[in-house]
């Protein structure tokens, strides 16, 4: 199948489309039953291309015939089809979520969704640095929409602040692109790196300037430190589903980081080599830092685990900051778990909201809940992933981190600030659990039910922590491959000009 | 030309930096618009500024760069859908929060400027 690079972007975006016409807009049903068969598609699509990239090879689809590095290449390898398939199965949980009544709060939700799923593949998958860029505008737009999906006073509040910064961020995109191009005369990405190095003196510095402006950018994506200060009120603010699915939006920074500082400005660029190691090492462990007062500080469950999200950032900026091989490997581990468990940590969030009346999700003394112990197991699982106990997934992906710095100058950096987070969290967590769970002032008098469907969707992502650790094995073999294909820039940049 | 051109770049950039940052949100959205317009002009000249190159083969000897004009296209059309947006987001916002402020509320004025206030009442 040669085409099959580009159908998980046709997918979402003819779903998208066909939602909106009349026999289906009309109906939430069948918009739902269209919508989940194309994210069970998209998982299926995601499969095959992760397997096909995993036994041929990086799969290059070059649109309209044009041989890069003029014309717009897709590039499906290792470290974008993990992505791709790691959103599809995310958007499922999502969105089976939202089917069990969030998506009535509003009108066009499941388009919105698909269109959302359609930028972030796309930004997975390409191999051009403009249209990472169009990518980026895709699922930006698509995200302000669902954000203020339902309405009223919060989400327009957080809408306002999320989409001017947002605005400001791709202004700043296009002009680190507009220096980019005017210095280097490239905008593929494989192309790029390989002119970086042959940059006379002068240039270099400009360069380096607009190599650093994208660094902001996929910062504010990220939620890195000194421009993290939008995300917790943006995902407390944001529907559940929405909230679950942005779990994997602050990875689309990070993978943007991974994939320009890392191989663009990575360490055979010459005199331009690591230009962001610098800075990332401070600010990761500040956003780690940061994050982890967040948590021990927030007063509700949605905005703990919006907090989690940036340690969880922290963690991963380490982790790229590092420049090892094995902790690229690592950190792609901890993304896969940190992303899901995240999603499900927000939807219980919403579980708990629903069923305790006016106390909503915050940490103080209410009535029972009516399915306290279903969604109660569903949280401890959740939490003692996303601490990093043991025999979940956390505790994998941060062993494997810890691991990964054994023997170096930055260990006692790395090992400090990790382990000391992760009992925060615990510390926080535990309170968190103890409160909503077991400080009850009365039996339950609040009839409204949740749906099977929502627990169905939360126990869906939580499978996927145990599946990580069973499967562990072939796992970390594919995260060290795709972790090499990265680092290995030269030879790989030469085919994906299409030079072999 | 590339002083006046630059010239141009700065000072778009600069008012809408100014404007942006500003409390209102009519103000916002107009310093996002010189923002957008500050980088168009950007994106054009980083195919280096030309007279009178050809933008077709065979037409002349010098030729103008045609990527950065179809980069310019794009960015103007993505541009003009979000100042669309987040126009009508501000108006929503007026509505749901009955002030035109980023934050939702008109924060008090300095004391100073309020005691002055309070003299000239």
């Amino acid at each position: 199948m040669q085409h099959l690079a580009i159908f998980p972007i046709l997918l979402p975006l003819l779903t998208g489309v066909f939602l909106l016409l009349p026999p289906l807009s009309q109906s939430i049903e069948r918009q739902r039953g269209i919508a989940i068969t194309a994210s069970l598609l998209l998982i299926v699509i995601a499969t095959l291309l992760l397997l096909t990239s995993n036994q041929q090879g990086t799969q290059l689809y070059v649109l309209g015939g044009w041989q890069p590095p003029y014309g717009i290449v897709l590039v499906a390898d290792k470290l974008s089809t993990l992505m791709v398939l790691l959103t599809a199965i995310l958007a499922l949980a999502a969105q089976l979520y939202a089917c069990a009544g969030d998506d009535r709060k509003g009108m066009y939700f499941h388009p919105l969704f698909m269109f959302q799923i359609m930028g972030i593949n796309g930004a997975f998958l390409t191999g051009d640095i403009f249209n990472l860029f169009v990518f980026f505008e895709i699922l930006l737009i698509a995200s302000y929409a669902l954000l203020i999906h339902g309405g009223g006073k919060q989400k327009t509040k957080a809408s306002v602040h999320y989409v001017t910064l947002n605005l400001v961020g791709s202004s700043v995109f296009l002009f680190a692109l507009g220096i980019l191009y005017g210095t280097i005369g490239s905008l593929n990405i494989a192309d790029m790196a390989v002119k970086v190095p042959m940059l006379s003196a002068e240039e270099q510095a400009i360069t380096k300037a607009g190599g650093l402006m994208l660094l902001v950018v996929f910062g504010l994506k990220a939620a890195m430190l000194p421009l993290h200060f939008w995300l917790p009120r943006t995902y407390a603010a944001a529907t559940a589903p929405v909230a679950a699915l942005f779990a994997i939006m602050t990875k689309v920074g990070i993978y943007s980081i991974l994939r320009i500082h890392g191989v663009i400005f990575g360490a055979d660029a010459g005199a331009l080599a690591n230009i962001a190691t610098p800075w990332l090492w401070p600010l990761a462990l500040l956003t780690l830092a940061i994050g982890t007062i967040g948590v021990l500080a927030s007063p509700s469950l949605r905005l703990t685990t919006a907090n989690l999200v940036i340690v969880s950032v922290g963690t991963l900026l380490l982790a790229i900051a590092l420049h090892r091989e094995s902790a690229t490997s690592a950190a792609l581990y901890y993304m896969m778990h940190s992303t899901l468990i995240a999603g499900a940590l927000f939807l219980i969030a919403d579980l708990v909201k629903g069923e305790r009346g006016k106390a909503e999700d915050r940490y103080v003394v209410a009535r029972q809940m009516q399915h306290n112990k279903s969604i109660g197991i569903a949280f401890f699982i959740a939490a003692l992933a996303i601490i990093g106990m043991p025999p979940l997934s956390g505790f994998i992906g941060k062993t494997l981190l810890l691991q990964s710095t054994q023997g170096t100058l930055e260990m006692s950096w790395v090992w400090s600030f990790i382990l000391v987070s992760g009992l925060a969290v615990l510390i926080s967590l535990s309170r968190a659990g103890t409160t909503i769970f077991w400080r009850i002032s009365g039996e339950n008098i609040n009839q409204d039910k949740s749906s099977p469907l929502k627990l169905g969707a939360v126990y869906l992502l939580l499978a996927c922590s145990p599946l990580l650790v069973i499967f562990g094995g072939p796992v970390t073999e594919f995260t060290q491959a795709a972790a090499t294909e990265l680092h290995a820039t030269i030879s790989t940049h030469d085919a994906l000009r299409g030079e072999q | 030309m590339e002083e006046v051109y630059a010239l141009c770049v700065g000072v778009l950039t600069t008012c809408g930096l100014f404007l942006t940052l500003r409390g209102r949100t009519f103000s916002v959205v107009m310093g996002l618009t010189l923002l957008s317009y500050a980088v168009n002009l950007f994106l054009f000249s980083s195919g280096r500024l030309l007279l009178d190159g050809a933008a077709v083969l065979g037409q002349s000897s010098s030729y103008s760069d045609p990527l950065p004009q179809a980069l310019v296209l794009t960015a103007i059309v993505i541009g003009f859908a979000m100042t669309a947006f987040v126009v009508i987001l501000a108006m929503r916002s007026r509505a749901d929060q009955g002030n035109d402020h980023v934050d939702g509320n008109i924060p008090p004025a300095p004391a100073a400027e309020y005691r002055r206030h309070k003299r000239t009442l």
